[in-house]
């Protein structure tokens, strides 16, 4: 972690100092313990404010939409590498405006997993290596990283980068994972009034918030489909029948461009599994799509914005 | 506790198209109790809540003078969901009103003193109840010299035209009405506000004046009130904001500290130059 | 009006079955990762073991997030009339309530209502509740209310204050409402003054506690267009989502949207939260948008909080430190360092 803060930083220094970009967008220590700050550094004297740690979940590429005139420089892991390719591809920014500063990530941590193993309110959160150090007001203790990793890092397929200008570290062994989608699976399983009632407790809590939204990358329509109201496509309410349309149609929405990089869940207050909606559509992308995994890179075809003359149409009978 | 969401239910008497694109609507509404009406006491400057069913609620200047009668009339611009069910609303259909709402035009400061009205385009409609009101017989003599410079881009798109008709016969009012070009069969004033009112140059004397218009023409007559001597505390406008409430509660229409529905519409350009440009 | 009693941690659960007599009995309680106010049937049914605060405030208590107002039908002898729908709250006893979110109630109590209108929506769930305010002995480390006039041991807002002096729990009654709901119990005790002793001490611990202490000098002295022209904003505005959590979660917070939702042949107005923070909040049929970018949003809802509600509610401020948006906020923008930055201004 330490080199590759240190690594993300000098370079940053020379892409300002060279004026080779306008701004360096990265992260930034928190001022609580269980998150960081997206960080833009303008000016060579900011990257001492830059760093590399487990707290890195906010998905960067969200904000490149908002700097299209500018050239910038992004620290970016697997997730959001394809992401920075998503939008090029989508049209959003240009390649020629955009640094890729890459990141190999072993993965980040679960707040969720680092509250529910300790005995009080954390006041301090140290990594260290392989170990998590949590302190509180009476209390002391070490973890094992690897138990507090995110659960979609450790389903990750592409922790390396796949599209950069530099990497700060040496690739990492890509994870090989058995059944990425088990949880999906158990729910698929469910007879219908079961599952319509697993949703039902999923979203119970759901504040129409709209975090896991506007922390998404692939989210940049300046008119969300739920902010029309002529006609009104969704109710606003706390309604669950409202919850439920919001978050399936944006499930839609991102289905077969989604990275499943955890910023919607990661952004959640109410700390709700919101991927179990989305990765649902993930899963049926790969069954219908021969395995598609969205921007792998600069020639992705996303299944559903490419026509191919085979493609699988078992509603036509 | 009296629930201040509620519109009082009111009949269309009457809609008259004002302007000759047809985006400009005048309704008169009656009360469907007398209780309601009763209770609606209010002056030039202040506004209401318009519901239509179903669509929803809308700020709106009330364009008639408390001294014409029971009814009330609001003129309306078709621009978007409720103004445009509205529009398609006919004599006889039930809808609400919200109101009065909002604070008036400054009467307690303006009597005694000449008062110069400047209007432009479809933001003449509360101009309209406050001169109504003050040429009232009862009123008239609390006021001096009233002076009306009224704009418009074309004469189809005046407002209220046979009230200004009626305003151009009258001698206590100095009545100079405008149109932004030459036009067939008009034979009034040519010019731009702002250029009619340093023609017309009121005297600020004993003098307030109150300026209600689109932003672009409120920016180019501001200066000219201030070549004739118009103090920031003499001149007087009308704010609008997008509004759900209309209370001052659900926060929506703030400008700085000061909410639209409730503190405003009508500020002093004395009291917008300490409050922050959101507008 | 007696002032304090005691009453034993073992006593609780009579207390409050005692209490269920007159009142609905509301406390916090887990669920699943959430901590909120709900109705409880049992004392032991609550989370007081470790409980800080609930996820979200509790001004939804008596300002639920989505609320019928009013109901109409489109045909018919009353077509086009909107009715008030029934209103008849409970009434509640609600145990466990932070100060910090009491005087986000005191604060709400002068917001909806004003010299011509009173939101009887607000008030008649608002009346009909007593609450019982638990002080802070351990403030979370994201608390900052002693810095915006609010105490961990602060009566604003509250019926009764409970302070927890380990194995029995203070009482002090503040209001009428309090006194009715404590008269006639037979197994309060009378205080010792050592226990009122011990519970100064508390206090004073607990604020002594407090590790973020803000100024607000400079905020109070500044003129409104000075902080509001100050170039801060243009970094503070950068990493900001323009979700709505902030909003959503915190206690002071009270905008609302109000829209027609219509069924079949008759429909509703209802209420739901909004928030400044969307690009909709201000934008005009028109098109035209008084806070076009995400700069000028920022910026509303610190001036809001800061300086436009003090200005306008006799020096009142409109934050009360509960640090539920500095955990909470995607992007960790954290209100402190804003206010910091804010009260620097020149």
């Amino acid at each position: 972690m330490r080199e590759r803060t240190e690594k993300i930083r000098q370079t940053a220094k020379r892409l300002l100092d060279e004026k080779t970009v306008d701004l360096v967008l990265g992260h930034r220590k928190g001022t609580i313990n269980s998150r960081n700050a997206p960080f833009f550094a303008h000016k060579p004297e900011d990257v001492d404010m830059l760093i590399w740690d487990g707290n890195c979940r906010n998905n960067l590429a969200n904000f490149l939409v908002h700097y299209k005139d500018k050239r910038v420089a992004i620290v970016a892991q697997g997730c959001v590498s394809r992401n920075v390719v998503g939008l090029i591809l989508e049209q959003q920014i240009k390649r020629e405006n955009v640094y890729i500063i890459g990141v190999p990530c072993l993965g980040m941590i679960s707040p969720d997993k680092v509250m529910e193993s300790a005995p009080g309110e954390i006041v301090e959160l140290k990594e260290d290596n392989e170990q998590v150090i949590l302190k509180g007001r009476d209390f002391e203790i070490t973890l094992d990283r690897s138990g507090l990793i995110r659960d979609n890092c450790n389903q990750c397929t592409h922790r390396n980068p796949v599209l950069y200008d530099e990497l700060v570290a040496g690739e990492v062994k890509e994870q090989e994972i058995a059944d990425r989608y088990g949880d999906i699976g158990n729910v698929e399983a469910m007879s219908a009034e079961e599952r319509s009632q697993f949703i039902d407790e999923l979203l119970s809590s759901c504040i129409r918030c709209y975090a896991c939204r506007d922390a998404c990358p692939l989210c940049y329509c300046p008119e969300c489909f739920v902010d029309k109201f002529n006609p009104q496509w969704c109710g606003k309410s706390v309604d669950s029948r409202d919850v439920l349309s919001y978050h399936i149609i944006r499930a839609f929405h991102t289905a077969g461009r989604c990275t499943e990089c955890g910023a919607c869940e990661d952004a959640c207050p109410m700390r709700i599994k919101v991927r179990m909606i989305s990765s649902k559509a993930e899963k049926d992308i790969k069954e219908n799509y021969d395995g598609y995994e969205a921007w792998e890179g600069l020639d992705a075809q996303p299944p559903l914005a490419t026509f191919k003359l085979d493609d699988p149409q078992p509603f036509i009978k | 506790m009296k629930n201040p969401y509620v519109p009082y239910p009111v009949r269309i008497d009457n809609t008259v198209v004002e302007t000759e694109d047809r985006n400009i609507k005048s309704f008169k509404l009656r009360f469907l109790s007398e209780k309601d009406r009763a209770a609606f006491d209010y002056l030039p400057g202040q506004f209401a809540q318009l519901s239509v069913t179903g669509k929803g609620e809308i700020p709106i200047g009330i364009a008639s003078s408390p001294t014409e009668g029971d009814h009330l009339l609001f003129t309306v611009n078709k621009v978007g969901v409720v103004t445009t069910a509205l529009h398609n609303l006919v004599e006889g259909d039930v809808m609400g009103v919200r109101g009065p709402l909002g604070n008036s035009y400054p009467f307690d400061r303006m009597k005694g003193k000449d008062v110069i009205i400047i209007g432009g385009g479809y933001a003449f409609t509360t101009l309209r109840s406050t001169i109504v009101y003050m040429l009232h017989k009862d009123n008239r003599p609390d006021y001096g010299k009233i002076t009306l410079i009224y704009g418009a881009r074309t004469p189809g798109m005046l407002l209220y035209k046979e009230t200004l008709e009626e305003w151009s016969k009258r001698d206590d009012i100095d009545y100079n009405v405008t149109v932004d070009r030459e036009a067939p069969g008009w034979t009034g004033r040519v010019g731009f506000v702002p250029a009619v009112t340093e023609q017309v140059a009121p005297s600020s004397d004993n003098a307030i004046a109150v300026i209600c218009g689109p932003p672009v023409m409120i920016k180019f007559t501001l200066p000219v009130m201030t070549k004739l001597g118009f103090t920031p505390e003499q001149t007087v406008t009308s704010l609008e904001n997008r509004m759900k409430c209309g209370i001052g509660i659900c926060g929506r229409c703030n400008v700085g500290p000061e909410y639209v529905c409730k503190d405003g519409p009508v500020f002093t350009m004395a009291q917008l130059k300490e409050m922050p440009q959101e507008y | 009006m007696m002032k304090y009693k005691i009453l034993k941690k073992n006593d609780l659960s009579a207390f409050l079955d005692a209490l269920k007599e007159r009142y609905k009995i509301w406390g916090p309680r887990s669920e699943g990762k959430q901590i909120k106010f709900a109705p409880i049937s049992d004392a032991g049914l609550m989370c007081l073991d470790k409980f800080q605060n609930s996820t979200m405030s509790p001004k939804n208590i008596f300002f639920p997030q989505s609320e019928i107002m009013l109901s109409f039908r489109r045909s018919g002898e009353d077509a086009n009339i909107y009715k008030e729908t029934e209103n008849k709250p409970s009434t509640k006893a609600i145990f466990g309530i932070r100060p910090c979110d009491a005087r986000a109630f005191f604060l709400l109590d002068m917001i909806f209502k004003n010299d011509q209108f009173t939101d009887t929506y607000w008030f008649s769930k608002r009346d009909a509740a007593t609450l019982i305010g638990l002080g802070c002995n351990e403030p979370c480390s994201s608390c900052f209310c002693t810095s915006v006039d609010s105490h961990p041991f602060g009566e604003k807002g509250l019926d009764v204050l409970a302070s927890d002096l380990g194995d029995r729990y203070l009482l002090k009654v503040l209001t009428e409402k309090g006194e009715k709901l404590l008269g006639g119990l037979s197994f309060l005790d009378d205080p010792k003054d050592t226990d009122l002793a011990e519970q100064k001490a508390l206090s004073k611990k607990a604020e002594d506690t407090l590790s973020s202490k803000i100024s607000l000098e400079n905020i109070k002295s500044k003129t409104v267009l000075q902080l509001y022209n100050q170039d801060c904003w243009s970094e503070v505005n950068e990493p900001c989502l323009n979700c709505g959590t902030c909003t959503y979660v915190c206690p002071t917070c009270h905008c609302f949207d109000i829209q027609d939702e219509v069924y079949r042949d008759g429909g509703v107005r209802i209420r739901n939260w909004d928030s400044c923070m969307s690009w909709l909040f201000t934008v005009h049929a028109t098109g035209h948008n008084p806070r076009p970018s995400k700069k000028e949003r920022v910026r509303q809802r610190f001036m809001h909080k800061f300086k436009y509600i003090p200005v306008k509610r006799a020096g009142e401020i409109g934050c009360v430190g509960c640090g539920r948006c500095v955990n909470l906020c995607p992007v960790n923008i954290d209100i402190r360092e804003v206010v910091k930055t804010m009260n620097s201004a020149k």
